[in-house]
């Protein structure tokens, strides 16, 4: 059992919105086999009924319960009390690379946007007795259908994280290891390497695994996701030995970035809209 | 021509950039832990390796213990220079100069380390402190008055190179090949006896250790295997993959380590030897 | 205040609600080209589909090919106690298959059959191995397969908004709904030719429970307000096993396994009291001492199960007693204790997420200490009423999928049926929504009168001033609910739950919100109280009108089923500020259905039919 049971907490919990706010403290007595979005939620239901803050299973499942304790990504309701050193006071602040709405609770739209530029699965042709793929063929994929999409890789990640700007022509560690598992995907036929190259902008990320050390589902972000991209776009563009193959072989040229457009749920709408009016 | 024209900038994702973020102030790290601790002894253990490779490399003696026995320091293998031993020269002997071999060599090793995604994190982290640390904001990023170091990554030159880090790969299976070499000729003592003494020891526990980093490498687990699209096409390289180079690769960092220390230990060993200031202990 | 400020949207189809029911409809819609709007309370891709782990079942044959949809279709209303719509499960039966090749073909990666088709797992109550399932996370799979097609296709989603009432024109068609952004906190309105509700359960009214927060009825008081119908609303399921200590982790399912696997229950004095409770109509197969239980896990052919694995209802019952007789442990459940009977290894290796979920969430060592459980609220089996075709409600323009709607599942769900629900009803709904909108000329000119009259009562809770803290209230509603209307109910306790409801009712309006609008936890509580105490009370009563006990519904004072209430289903309704119950009769079954029941009734004693696993 945990060794939490007497004693006080201090907890400061970031309070304010986008234009400005500080860290709020809050005492409290500690209880037994607490996980800190229990104190959250205690300070909420007592002291700060409008303490805002983001979740929805408490189990690990969800991915909403974001935030920074003491400084370091995770989820809330995944982080023990007894874990942390409770004699000291406890910070809590909401994910720094999105803005803060208010509290603990960031915009994460950023993250919506991307994936809606993610050029869909695309399967071939179904066989009459239906598609067949193999347990080794489909283990790789479903390593990286764990995410849970808590974001907390997109927010550790430095390249967004400390340099904004990027914000406009990066996808960031989730949204590459949602691209790493269509191009790993055993029925899709889109060949994605120049757009993840260019529109997603794969060589931003310098693989400091920052994404990995976070993960809550465990996910090999860096090592089974990204460098097999960039290892995927070298193959493409800068290995002249596997270009001449291509040659030899008479490949399909890869497809540009204009190729993928219509598969991308903001071209969909776009055709739909054109559509409407034509109509 | 099959390559995307790449000039364009590409329309950017739709997201509002520069508006107030909230939060803690930036420059502020709310990280407890001794964060700092793993960058700094990274950086003092590349530094210290760094140091010692290069007096050694220009020391440009004691690197081989023929006296004894046939133990080439792994600085200096291939030996292809004209002041090279005889017993262990490579190619066209005396065709190139008389610098130190060690300068000629290590060109390839290096390069292969330093595109290595292992070390790109480390020296990325503890030298261009880009991050310093997770959740520690990059060196320079969060300068008052808005100011901010640009950020492009891996997409502009110099660093772009590093995607030929597959081309010192192919160099570098080629390098632990003679060092396995090496490893087997460390066995020969004297003019045509063979033995085993306790540098023969390190010279094999040198080449294994290569061969785990070499064979751990991203590149290397992408063309085994890696690549393909459905694994269940092709059992045999499907079986390297998950068998042989997966299993390194999850520990490519103690590879990385390992052989790096123990490289530099084995050509600290070959000098003890041959400047005579230890004898080297004959097992068989 | 002349006008009121708020956000104006229009479309063919508003979808409310974003789990796997919501977003199937949504996509549905989009292919059939209409405009389409999903409405979703949290985060897109967070619902509480992402909690299923098992599977999705379906007869696809892969791993026994004499599996077919008539067996499907009987298990699932044999399971259902018959109570279902017998036209649901046919139909769900049928259309599972299709619906789990779908989501392959968009994308999902199911586990694999050694000839490369999707695997199928065994489940309680279903006589073949039928569950299409990704290791413990198939939700999870659902919602990202989904989600992914549903950008794919450009779906205009609006995350983080309740929707607090529907719109309805003066010839009773519902064309609209009035909500708000709850990071913003400013109100949208919408205006649509048809809209579905996908918004999923109700859990969040009894205090032990597996549903996240989001689980607060809002669908099935929206219909309800709306003029719909809802049925069955007294069968909640309640799994026996839940987490209920500690705190952190409260609520959550301890799954079936562990009992099948050894594990017993004790009460505080360490008595293994479920040989107390075995009642004489399972005295044939449940063994009679400890000796013989125990030899069943080794040998299940000579010797009979032991009383701990007797079905949910009978489990709850009986740690129900303990805990009322005083034989509880200290926080109010029983103790499940597998670590003095099996060696930490056997239990690592056979149960490997349990030891996980209770050294991550609890520090609970499971292979050292026993585990403290009691019963917690799982499911709702009832919802609104729905034709069994077009999941239209009875209000013209509503339709309805998912765990809102009810008659699927009779008076208790199989295990994996509910996923599959999601996508068979989902698509049908959002067909039929669409096929409406595209036939329909229907006016869908909002009144600004209405519109102002959703949006001052919503915000009526800042002005209360010194009312009472909405999570007080929260609490006092669910330890009503928990302690009067849950696992086992009594004729007194119902008519005291029945008051004490009233009472909560009209302090609920004077509860007060404090601070502003933006993101506000304490003010979405004081709203989401109302659809809270809609389904209470309508559960309340119904359980009242239900004098008998079938699957989730057990009466104390009507231990036994009534063949006659089989054929009725108890109407809720909402008429001029009050809930009402009423039995009507329900859909008579053809005969040629009934045939398939009754045929496989021998047949079935061969593979005894488990009760449902988690």
């Amino acid at each position: 059992m945990s060794a939490v049971s007497t004693g006080e907490l201090l907890m400061k919990l970031w309070r304010g919105d986008a234009s400005g706010g500080d860290f709020v403290e809050y005492r409290l007595p500690a209880q037994e086999g607490e996980v800190v979005l229990d104190v959250v939620h205690r300070i909420q239901a007592t002291e700060a009924p409008d303490l805002a803050v983001r979740w929805n299973c408490k189990a690990g499942k969800c991915g909403s319960c974001s935030a920074e304790i003491n400084g370091q990504p995770r989820l809330m309701c995944m982080t023990r009390m007894s874990t942390l050193p409770i004699d000291e006071p406890i910070t809590i602040s909401p994910m720094r690379t999105f803005p803060v709405i208010r509290d603990l609770v960031t915009d994460v739209s950023y993250n919506y946007e991307v994936a809606k530029l993610i050029p869909s699965f695309t399967p071939g042709p179904r066989p009459a007795e239906g598609y067949r793929m193999f347990q080794v063929d489909v283990e790789r994929g479903q390593e990286f259908r764990k995410c849970i999409e808590c974001f907390l890789c997109q927010n550790v990640c430095h390249v967004i994280r400390d340099h904004e700007e990027n914000k406009a022509h990066y996808a960031g560690p989730r949204f590459l290891a949602r691209l790493a598992e269509l191009e790993m995907h055993p029925l899709d036929t889109l060949d994605r390497r120049a757009y993840i190259a260019e529109r997603m902008g794969l060589g931003y990320c310098n693989i400091t695994k920052c994404c990995t050390e976070v993960c809550p589902e465990g996910i090999h972000i860096t090592d089974n996701a990204i460098i097999p991209l960039k290892e995927r776009v070298v193959d493409q563009r800068y290995d002249p030995v596997a270009w001449l193959g291509r040659k030899i072989r008479g490949r399909p040229r890869p497809m540009t970035p204009a190729d993928v457009e219509p598969y991308t749920g903001a071209a969909a709408k776009a055709a739909r809209a054109g559509q409407a009016e034509a109509s | 021509m099959s390559v995307v024209e790449g000039t364009a900038r590409p329309a950017p994702i739709p997201v509002e950039i520069g508006r107030a973020r909230g939060g803690p102030p930036r420059s502020k790290v709310l990280r407890r832990d001794l964060w700092w601790l793993q960058p700094l002894a990274i950086a003092l253990g590349l530094a210290a390796f760094v140091g010692y490779g290069v007096w050694t490399a220009f020391r440009g003696d004691y690197y081989f213990a023929g006296a004894h026995a046939h133990y080439l320091s792994p600085f200096y293998s291939p030996c292809f220079v004209r002041s090279c031993p005889t017993d262990v020269v490579w190619g066209p002997a005396g065709s190139i100069g008389s610098v130190s071999p060690a300068l000629l060599v290590l060109i390839f090793p290096m390069g292969f380390r330093v595109t290595c995604y292992y070390y790109r994190k480390t020296y990325y982290r503890s030298f261009w402190a880009s991050p310093p640390a997770c959740a520690v904001a990059d060196a320079g990023s969060t300068k008052p008055g808005g100011a901010r170091s640009r950020y492009s990554g891996e997409t502009r030159f110099p660093l772009i190179l590093q995607n030929i880090h597959r081309y010192f790969w192919y160099v570098a299976v080629l390098f632990a090949g003679i060092l396995t070499w090496d490893a087997i000729d460390a066995f020969r003592f004297g003019p045509n006896g063979w033995g085993l003494g306790l540098g023969t020891i390190f010279f094999v526990v040198n080449a294994g250790l290569i061969w785990a980093y070499t064979l751990g490498c991203h590149a290397c687990r992408h063309l085994c295997g890696g690549g393909l699209k459905r694994f269940s096409q092709a059992p045999v390289r499907f079986a390297i993959w998950r068998k042989v180079v997966s299993p390194l690769n999850a520990h490519h960092q103690l590879f990385a380590w390992l052989s790096l220390f123990w490289i530099a230990w084995t050509d600290f060993y070959v000098y003890l030897v041959s400047s005579g200031a230890i004898h080297d202990p004959r097992l068989f | 205040m002349a006008s009121v400020d708020y956000e104006r949207h229009d479309y063919d189809v508003l979808v409310i609600g974003a789990g796997g029911a919501g977003m199937r409809a949504a996509i549905e819609s989009l292919e059939q080209g209409c405009r389409t709007a999903l409405v979703c309370k949290s985060l897109f891709g967070k619902a509480h589909t992402v909690m299923a782990e098992g599977g999705m079942a379906a007869a696809l044959g892969n791993v026994w090919p004499e599996d077919n949809w008539q067996v499907h279709f009987r298990d699932t209303m044999r399971g259902g106690k018959m109570l279902n719509n017998w036209r649901m499960a046919q139909l769900h039966a049928q259309e599972a298959p299709d619906r789990v090749l779908e989501l392959e073909a968009w994308g999902a990666l199911f586990d694999r059959t050694p000839d490369g088709r999707i695997l199928q797992r065994d489940f309680g109550g279903h006589r073949y191995a039928r569950l299409a399932h990704v290791g413990d996370r198939t939700g999870l799979e659902l919602i990202r397969t989904t989600q992914q097609r549903a950008v794919g296709l450009g779906i205009d989603v609006y995350m983080e908004l309740k929707i607090v009432r529907l719109l309805k024109n003066d010839s009773g068609e519902v064309i609209g709904a009035v909500g708000f952004y709850r990071d913003k906190g400013n109100f949208v309105v919408f205006s649509a030719k048809s809209i579905v509700l996908a918004t999923g359960g109700v859990g969040k009214s009894w205090k032990f429970t597996s549903n996240s927060w989001e689980s607060t009825g809002d669908g099935h008081a929206l219909a309800l307000w709306a003029g719909a119908d809802a049925i069955e609303m007294e069968c909640v399921q309640f799994h026996p096993t839940g987490m209920i200590w500690p705190t952190s982790a409260r609520g959550l399912l301890v799954t079936e396994g562990v009992r099948g696997d050894g594990g017993v229950l004790k009460n505080s004095e360490g008595e293994r009291f479920m040989f107390n409770y075995i009642s004489p109509y399972f005295k044939d197969e449940t063994a009679e001492t400890i000796e013989e239980g125990d030899k069943w896990y080794e040998d299940k052919v000579n010797y009979r199960r032991p009383p701990e694995l007797l079905p949910r209802d009978e489990v709850a019952r009986a740690i129900n007693s303990e805990v009322k007789a005083g034989r509880g442990s200290p926080h109010g459940g029983v103790f499940l204790d597998i670590a003095s009977r099996r060696s930490p290894e056997y239990i690592k290796r056979r149960l490997p997420s349990m030891y996980h979920q209770f050294k991550q969430l609890a520090d609970v060592d499971i292979t050292a200490v026993p585990m403290e459980i009691g019963p917690t609220c799982h499911y709702i089996m009832g919802g609104i009423r729905v034709d069994a075709d077009t999941e239209e409600t009875a209000v013209a323009g509503l339709f309805a999928a998912g765990e809102v709607a009810g008659g699927m599942h009779g008076a208790n769900r199989l295990g994996g049926n509910s996923l599959s629900d999601l996508l068979v009803f989902g698509r049908r709904a959002g067909l039929a929504a669409a096929e409406r909108a595209k036939a329909s000329s229907v006016e869908t000119t909002l009144s600004e009168a209405q519109i102002k009259e959703v949006i001052d009562h919503a915000t009526s809770f800042f002005a209360n001033e010194g009312g009472e803290n909405p999570y007080d209230l929260h609490h006092e509603l669910q330890e009503t609910m928990q302690n009067l209307v849950g696992i086992i109910r009594t004729e007194s306790e119902l008519i005291e739950a029945k008051e004490k409801l009233a009472e909560l009712g009209e302090r609920a309006k004077k509860v007060t919100a404090t601070g502003g609008r933006e993101f506000n936890p304490g003010w979405h509580l004081a709203l989401d109280l109302e659809s809270m105490l809609a389904v209470a009370n309508c559960t309340t009563l119904s359980a009242i009108e239900r004098k008998e006990s079938r699957g989730g519904h057990t009466r104390d004072d009507y231990p036994k089923a009534d063949p006659e209430l089989e054929k009725v289903n108890m109407v809720s309704r909402y008429r001029e500020g009050n809930y009402s119950v009423t039995p009507e009769p329900k859909p008579e079954m053809p005969p040629e259905l009934m045939a398939l029941i009754e045929l496989s009734e021998g047949e079935g004693k061969s593979a005894p039919a488990k009760e449902e696993s988690k």
